[in-house]
């Protein structure tokens, strides 16, 4: 018997409502509040209760329109480099500064989807960062952690 | 009242204002036209930008943006078939068909006009049944609400889920759960942190919004760009036509503008419909309006297929703002988005905003109608101009995207954690998205969480534990009747197939 992703991902939902409700019994209420009519435990015990409900009723009735997803065609290959990157550029971005690191983000992104037109890819990072930046940091005055920048004396 | 409309016209007219909104109405239709990305996306993406300003600014640069983005989804499914919102998907079905016989121009302009008509008709039925709805909301009391909670949310997941009606209930309750993490608003203990300091003080909103939209939707787009069937075909632009319109032709757009915004506002007002099942059902109530050989153009290049479904989106669009700004519960994705940027101004929405903020709910109501002429102006003559964004290539597009969803969460909390948190949620949205598991009921249930338990708490004090309260008060016995309807509805639907 084969079961379907669709299947699959409410048999995980059952599981994380088992694993909410496993996590709503260990919420430690005040002593006065424990028999009250409602407490901090009484919405999430519900809503465990309902996740479980739904996730059980998708689970036993009958698949009308299950999801088709043609694999072949996805390009998972692209998305986690792209998602690495990401981690990476939000990793490096408190420690290098926000010109640095959105700068190098941007042109590596744009290296990564395939793109070669080196001159638009210089200009839409570390210019188009800089113009970014003198938007929020100069003229709406919202303040961006930079040390390079401040290092180099430009922001202070 | 008329106090009230001069305090609006004199919030809504100032310098910095009229600036907002075309702002918002530019940016919006620039973001609007990019196919998969929404209103929602675009407000999304202006909350942290909102943050510095006054709420009335925020909130008339949100309402541009909103504008702007229906015309801009609009503008894509005209030229490219590739509605860039949901609400605009019913405007392909003959405004693409137009686009292909040499009349883009003429295809665009009438979305042009009838958007105006649409949502300036519906404007001034908001200028009336506002006030009046807030007089009868403040009869609503906790039990009422938490009904109507309830209902908007199965409502949502009734009207997003394409038949899936089950999925998108699982994302409310999923909704829902993210609500609860962080301190309870009464006795400030502490639940599902994990004892992680950065979870205290609960998942952001605008978190929960980038990850689910606008990260997700880029991440969607490269994961997708190899599948044939979303290829997009690019027009060339010198085939845009004339904008000029011919007799006939107005005399079509006028008959169906007057229909379409009524039935639009309606439905916009409901909790849960929305632009997207208004342009659908004007489509379909003007096919059967029109006279036999009228009837056999729709789907073809039809003056009234393309009238009503736009003029009835934009419709919706003011009338989605009624549930909001009367009644504090969004009746839409895109409203949700909206309610959560107003409660961080620190603005709680709801019958009292029209006593306690005039100038915020007026200058709202205001900037609607300015919003509305602006965008003629700025989109007519710039129909060629704007048009070009369509040809942005990917590979920039989505770095920048994911550019400035990481920096919306960085300057709100200047932390790596909700940056990782972001990510994680947007891997685990893509990848729902995928098995067709929708996202605005959950957000519309993550906006709502807080609100819910609260009306929960209170009619349980109230009524000491008993959950009489669901049926004590006719008023919310009623809702529960609607909401009852609605998943018998959906049940027997699913039966039926």
């Amino acid at each position: 018997m084969r079961i379907s992703t669709d299947k699959i991902i409410s048999l995980l939902f059952f599981i994380l409502s088992a694993f909410y409700l496993y996590q709503t019994y260990q919420i430690q209420v005040f002593s006065f509040d424990e028999h009250a009519p409602f407490n901090a435990k009484t919405f999430p015990t519900f809503l465990a209760y309902l996740g479980m409900f739904l996730s059980t009723l998708y689970l036993l009735l009958p698949e009308r329109q299950p999801s088709k997803v043609d694999h072949k065609v996805l390009d998972y290959k692209s998305t986690l480099y792209l998602i690495i990157i990401v981690t990476i550029y939000g990793f490096v971005l408190l420690k290098a500064g926000f010109f640095l690191s959105t700068s190098f983000f941007l042109f590596f992104s744009y290296y990564f989807l395939g793109e070669r037109r080196w001159i638009w890819m210089l200009i839409l990072s570390f210019p188009f960062v800089a113009l970014f930046m003198f938007l929020l940091h100069g003229l709406l005055d919202i303040y961006l952690r930079d040390p390079f920048l401040k290092m180099l004396g430009i922001i202070g | 009242m008329i106090e009230g409309i001069l305090i609006g016209l004199q919030t809504a007219l100032s310098f910095k204002n009229i600036l907002m909104v075309m702002m918002g109405c530019f940016f919006g239709t620039i973001i609007g036209m990019l196919p998969g990305l929404g209103p929602m996306t675009a407000i999304a993406l202006m909350i942290p930008i909102t943050y510095g300003f006054e709420p009335s600014t925020g909130l008339i640069l949100m309402a541009g943006v909103y504008y702007g983005a229906v015309f801009g989804g609009s503008t894509s499914s005209i030229l490219i078939n590739a509605p860039g919102v949901p609400g605009t998907v019913a405007t392909a079905f003959d405004g693409y068909p137009m686009a292909q016989q040499g009349k883009a121009g003429k295809a665009l302009a009438i979305a042009a006009y009838s958007s105006f008509a649409g949502g300036t008709i519906s404007a001034i039925f908001l200028l009336f049944a506002a006030p009046s709805l807030s007089k009868i909301s403040l009869a609503f009391r906790s039990p009422d609400y938490f009904a109507l909670m309830v209902l908007g949310l199965t409502a949502v997941s009734a009207f997003s889920s394409k038949g899936q009606f089950l999925k998108a209930m699982m994302m409310v309750i999923l909704g829902l759960m993210l609500a609860t993490v962080g301190q309870d608003s009464l006795s400030d203990i502490t639940r599902f942190t994990f004892n992680n300091m950065n979870l205290t003080d609960g998942i952001s909103f605008v978190l929960i919004v980038m990850a689910t939209f606008a990260m997700s939707e880029a991440l969607t787009i490269i994961l997708k760009a190899k599948d044939p069937s979303r290829a997009t075909e690019q027009i060339s632009l010198s085939q845009l036509g004339s904008i000029k319109l011919d007799k006939d032709e107005r005399n079509k757009m006028l008959k169906s503008i007057p229909r379409s915004s009524v039935l639009g506002f309606l439905i916009g007002v409901l909790p849960g419909a929305g632009a997207t099942i208004a342009s659908f059902l004007a489509y379909g109530m003007e096919r059967n309006y029109v006279n036999e050989e009228e009837k056999q153009k729709f789907g073809k290049g039809s003056v009234h297929g393309l009238a009503a479904p736009e003029t009835a989106n934009n419709a919706a669009c003011s009338g989605s703002f009624v549930p909001l700004l009367t009644l504090g519960i969004p009746g839409s994705g895109t409203t949700a988005v909206m309610l959560g940027a107003l409660l961080g101004f620190g603005i709680q929405p709801g019958p009292r905003l029209y006593m306690t903020n005039p100038e915020i709910f007026w200058s709202v109501i205001m900037s609607m109608y300015i919003g509305m002429v602006i965008l003629l102006i700025l989109n007519l003559p710039l129909i060629p101009y704007i048009a070009r964004v369509l040809a942005t290539p990917r590979n920039f597009l989505i770095p920048l995207i994911l550019f400035f969803s990481v920096t919306g969460i960085y300057l709100m909390s200047f932390n790596n954690f909700d940056i990782y948190l972001m990510i994680g949620i947007a891997v685990v949205a893509t990848f729902l998205r995928l098995y067709n598991f929708p996202m605005p009921p959950l957000i519309l249930a993550f906006v709502l969480g807080g609100l819910m338990e609260e009306n929960l708490r209170r009619s349980l004090l109230i009524s000491d534990g008993s959950f009489n309260f669901l049926w004590d008060r006719p008023l919310t016995a009623i809702i529960l009747v609607f909401t009852i309807s609605i998943i018998s509805w959906q049940a027997y639907k699913s039966f039926k197939k």
